[in-house]
């Protein structure tokens, strides 16, 4: 009866761990679909933005350490902090000036070319994210705090306890995200739905000529949703950072987005909600069930191999379309 | 078994021979659709045959199921004497049955030498260790079967192309180079998928010349499907013609014309 | 008009489809091995060994099997580092079991056994395509790496949990080791590296390189025209491994000696291997080893010119090595899809007319 009760507790841990790579797939699935980019760099994106964030909150000099070594100066911080909300706005502006720059610098040049060259673009892209982030900001590990409340719920803990006579441990940063990723989908659904820009999205998801030729631009919509997709990035930064520190392991969540699409199909937004929760569920029951036995640790490969099997089987995901080969 | 069929003799003073490929009560469905309905004719060696139809007819789902491509739900598919059962389409290609494709379908990364050697695949027999050492067999079959292609590339007028990468040929070349590919497989039946599509005057000609050589030459079966009535009728021996998924004729070309289904469906009469 | 091939005449099918047509080119090749295997042996320190040549020989053979899969044969792969670390444990573990069986047949073993394990992780590929198979194949990176951290058998139950190679020696000459002299390393390396080039050349300009090629650039015609595509793909998984389980056990075995699996095969091993082709030229042999070449030196020099000349710290080098791979890359893509190989060609086609373009 204990394991039953402990593994309905990791069970719920492992929802709300899904609801984080959610969050991270939903940029991916956003990018994919108005430009065909498979887009590695959506995780390293994150880390960028929660970077950022910090940096302009704790008022750090920008590129400090590389100014001090090419100009033996002893820069770090300005002195000042700012505000969380204003921080925010800032970071989400920076955001926008990198989805610009990635349009014109990287994505107009390899226009029609094969999707596997864009995702391998991408790979660089992200390499070049991770250098800029940290010799812009520096790569301790830094602390993140916007004023999302942390620590263990206390009211689920009682509550629970008084139902099963154990009490739940839920963060309540967890139920925050929860509840901040469930807002954010239903504002890109109605988005996507209820907006001209948003028809614009969806018609040049579905085909860029067609697009182009009854006047959408093709380059404000990526720059659009390179931009939503960095928005998307810093929510993801900022749950995941607050959780555990801004680090470079923060772009591997972005790695983890990966299997979440593969289960749920690169095109599907509910897809990408559904696949995060299964795989995060699947991962957090697996190495409770199965982990001990192996050795643990089995979070590093579960979530890849879950979606392997599951794509010899079903190579369109869960909610992917259906390719149809013709000759 | 598949009864013998007697030859017959041409205008021109061809001898066709016997059946190389029979196809009965072929129906192919997609979903509730259905493409083709209850078809049945046959190919003769050393003949050239057409499928024609307007747009829609089915006479791609025609060639595909002949090429093995699709499998069609009901009818059986005869190919010199043997029944023969679903198969991979690469197997389809070890019997005997080379193809070319409307929307031209090349390795765009290789040379047109390249492209062509690929058609004599299941000629080359070399192992693994012998094509890794390059020596033996390997070498050996490399270069007969390159003299082999060569005789291919003299034949179409292609010389001069021939270590060029074939993504950046003209069109009017790729369906050429494409045609010496399945060429170079020897194949006993060569199906043709719309050579002509999208071709000028002057390159159809070009290309009507070499479907003639082929047959002539190598006496290769031919079947190819085509939309351009005109050029058809010059070129093959017997024709079935398709609409709306059925036949609706089946004969030489003269009998064909005179056929009042056929005239009535080019002319577009309003099926009831 | 120095390079040139007018007046170079074919006359038999066998010398047009030699590996270099070209008299000049041939000249050249003969001219580098006789430097690789006459001098370079004779000359080389243990900077130069351990700093350039040796890794630049071993990532080559890496570059060489990745680019058959994905070059060649158009499978994307991102567990390279997971292979290399078959090969690395698998000779480690031969090493171990059969101290008195030759380490040049381990090497050639744990490149075997590698491949069997290549052709496990490349079954996949007959469902699934593109950056889907890319995605899957961190699978294979991400498992193995796990299996060999997870099971002591691998390690020999070292209470590091790493492995660390034994001497053994190849004609009296010690070859893994701490006691390894910067020629045998070089030399162990260079053989290795010479003959596995010719097998990935022959293989490719043969039937099997073109079926690969076939599936590469169109799998349905491919099919339809007779190429069986699981023999196709999984052969072309087996020699893929087999040369990056090599390279594995070399980078293991010979270079570093020692080796934490999460470590020395991570996630950035597979990349760092990838990069390399894209930098050099997918479906090139001359493209994997200029690929392995940029990417093994650009960070010395980098390291040399920051860190050496400039006084910059250690770690700010490092992170702007990032962007400027990070930048290559994307250049690359969008200025030469096909890489330095294809540079190298147009220069030389400049170079056929010069010094008369017109």
């Amino acid at each position: 009866m204990d394991q039953v009760i402990f593994g309905a507790e990791v069970f719920l841990n492992g929802l709300m761990t899904g609801v984080m790579y959610s969050l991270v797939a939903l940029g991916f699935v956003l990018i994919f679909k108005a430009s065909g980019v498979f887009n590695y760099a959506q995780g390293v994106l994150a880390l960028f933005a929660a970077l950022t964030l910090v940096g302009i909150q704790d008022g750090q000099v920008p590129f400090a350490h590389l100014i001090n070594a090419a100009f033996g100066t002893s820069l770090h911080h300005f002195g000042w902090t700012v505000p969380s909300i204003l921080a925010i706005a800032l970071t989400v502006l920076v955001m926008v000036l990198l989805a610009f720059l990635i349009e014109k610098l990287v994505l107009q040049h390899l226009v029609g070319q094969e999707p596997i060259i864009l995702f391998m673009a991408t790979i660089g892209l992200a390499y070049f994210l991770e250098g800029l982030g940290d010799v812009m900001w520096g790569a301790d590990i830094k602390t993140l705090d916007v004023g999302l409340p942390q620590g263990i719920s206390d009211g689920i803990e009682t509550l629970t306890a008084g139902w099963f006579g154990y009490g739940f441990f839920i963060d309540r940063l967890d139920i925050w995200a929860t509840v901040i990723a469930a807002l954010l989908v239903a504002a890109l659904v109605a988005f996507s739905q209820y907006t001209k820009q948003g028809r614009a999205m969806r018609a040049v998801a579905d085909d860029h000529q067609a697009a182009l030729s009854v006047g959408i631009s093709l380059r404000f919509i990526w720059v659009m949703v390179w931009s939503i997709a960095g928005f998307v990035a810093l929510v993801a930064g900022i749950m995941w950072g607050t959780k555990s520190g801004v680090q470079f392991s923060l772009s591997l969540i972005a790695l983890k987005a990966l299997p979440v699409l593969m289960l749920g199909g690169f095109t599907s937004i509910p897809g990408a909600i559904v696949g995060g929760l299964i795989i995060g569920v699947g991962e957090k029951m697996f190495e409770f069930l199965i982990g001990p036995m192996v050795g643990g640790a089995t979070e590093t490969w579960f979530a890849y191999v879950l979606a392997l099997v599951f794509l010899v089987f079903r190579p369109q995901g869960l909610f992917g379309e259906r390719i149809i080969e013709r000759v | 078994m598949m009864q013998a069929h007697e030859g017959y003799v041409t205008d021109d003073g061809r001898q066709i021979g016997g059946t190389v490929m029979e196809l009965k009560n072929i129906t192919l469905r997609f979903g509730g659709v259905v493409a083709i309905k209850d078809i049945s004719f046959d190919i003769r060696q050393g003949e050239i045959r057409a499928i024609i139809g307007p747009n829609g007819a089915g006479k791609s789902s025609m060639l595909n199921v002949i090429s093995g491509f699709y499998n069609p739900q009901e009818g059986e598919v005869w190919f010199k004497g043997y029944r023969r059962g679903p198969m991979k389409p690469y197997q389809v290609a070890r019997l005997g049955i080379a193809r070319t494709f409307q929307n031209i379908a090349l390795f765009d990364g290789m040379s047109v030498l390249d492209n062509i050697m690929t058609g004599r695949l299941n000629k080359m027999k070399a192992g693994f260790l012998s094509q890794a050492m390059w020596w033996g067999a390997a070498e050996r079959e490399e270069n007969e079967n390159r003299e082999a292609v060569e005789k291919i590339i003299d034949f179409l007028e292609i010389q001069n192309i021939r270590k060029t990468p074939v993504g950046r040929l003209p069109y009017g070349l790729k369906k050429r180079v494409e045609l010496a590919r399945a060429l170079a497989a020897e194949p006993q039946l060569l199906l043709l998928d719309e050579p002509m599509a999208g071709m000028n005057v002057e390159e159809k000609e070009d290309m009507s010349r070499f479907i003639l050589d082929v047959n002539d030459e190598f006496g290769t079966t031919i079947c190819l499907i085509e939309h351009d009535m005109g050029v058809v009728m010059d070129l093959s021996d017997r024709v079935v013609v398709m609409d709306y998924g059925r036949k609706i004729g089946d004969g030489t070309p003269d009998q064909v014309r005179s056929n009042q289904d056929v005239i009535d469906a080019y002319l577009g009469v309003a099926h009831d | 008009m120095i390079y040139r091939e007018a007046g170079d005449f074919k006359t038999s099918y066998r010398d047009d489809s030699q590996t270099f047509p070209i008299r000049l080119d041939r000249w050249g090749y003969y001219a580098i091995l006789a430097v690789a295997f006459g001098i370079i042996p004779f000359v080389i320190n243990d900077y130069w060994a351990n700093a350039v040549l040796v890794p630049f020989l071993i990532y080559a053979i890496a570059a060489l099997g990745l680019n058959i899969l994905t070059g060649y044969a158009g499978q994307v792969s991102l567990g390279t580092g997971g292979f290399m670390a078959v090969g690395a444990y698998a000779v480690y573990k031969l090493m171990t079991a059969f101290p008195d069986v030759s380490i040049l047949i381990h090497i050639l073993l744990a490149g075997g056994i590698t491949a069997a394990v290549g052709v496990l992780f490349g079954l996949p590929s007959l469902r699934i395509k593109g950056f889907y198979l890319a995605v899957a194949t961190l699978a294979a990176q991400f498992f193995l790496v796990w299996l060999f951290n997870k099971v002591p058998w691998f390690y020999n139950y070292s209470a590091s949990g790493q492995i660390t190679a034994p001497e053994r020696t190849v004609l009296g000459h010690a070859v893994t080791g701490p006691a390894t002299s910067a020629p045998a390393k070089y030399l162990v390396c260079l053989v290795m590296a010479f003959l596995l080039a010719w097998l990935a050349r022959n293989l490719t300009r043969g039937m099997l390189g073109r079926k690969w090629m076939a599936i590469r650039d169109m799998d349905i015609a491919a099919e339809i025209i007779g190429v069986d595509p699981l023999r196709a793909k999984l052969s072309a998984f087996a020699v893929s491994s087999f040369f990056i389980g090599i390279a594995g056990a070399l980078l293991f075995a010979v270079y570093l000696g020692a080796a934490e699996v999460g470590e020395a095969f991570g996630i950035n091993k597979s990349f760092l291997v990838l990069f390399m082709i894209i930098i050099g030229g997918l479906g090139s042999i001359f493209g994997s080893f200029a690929g392995a070449a940029f990417m093994v030196l650009m960070p010395v020099l980098l390291k040399n010119v920051l860190v050496g000349t400039l006084n910059w710290p250690t770690d700010l080098a490092a992170h702007i090595e990032l962007m400027i791979v990070g930048a290559l890359i994307v250049t690359f893509l969008i200025v030469e899809p096909h890489g330095l190989a294809r540079l190298w060609r147009l220069t030389k086609e400049k170079l056929r007319l010069w010094p008369f373009p017109h």
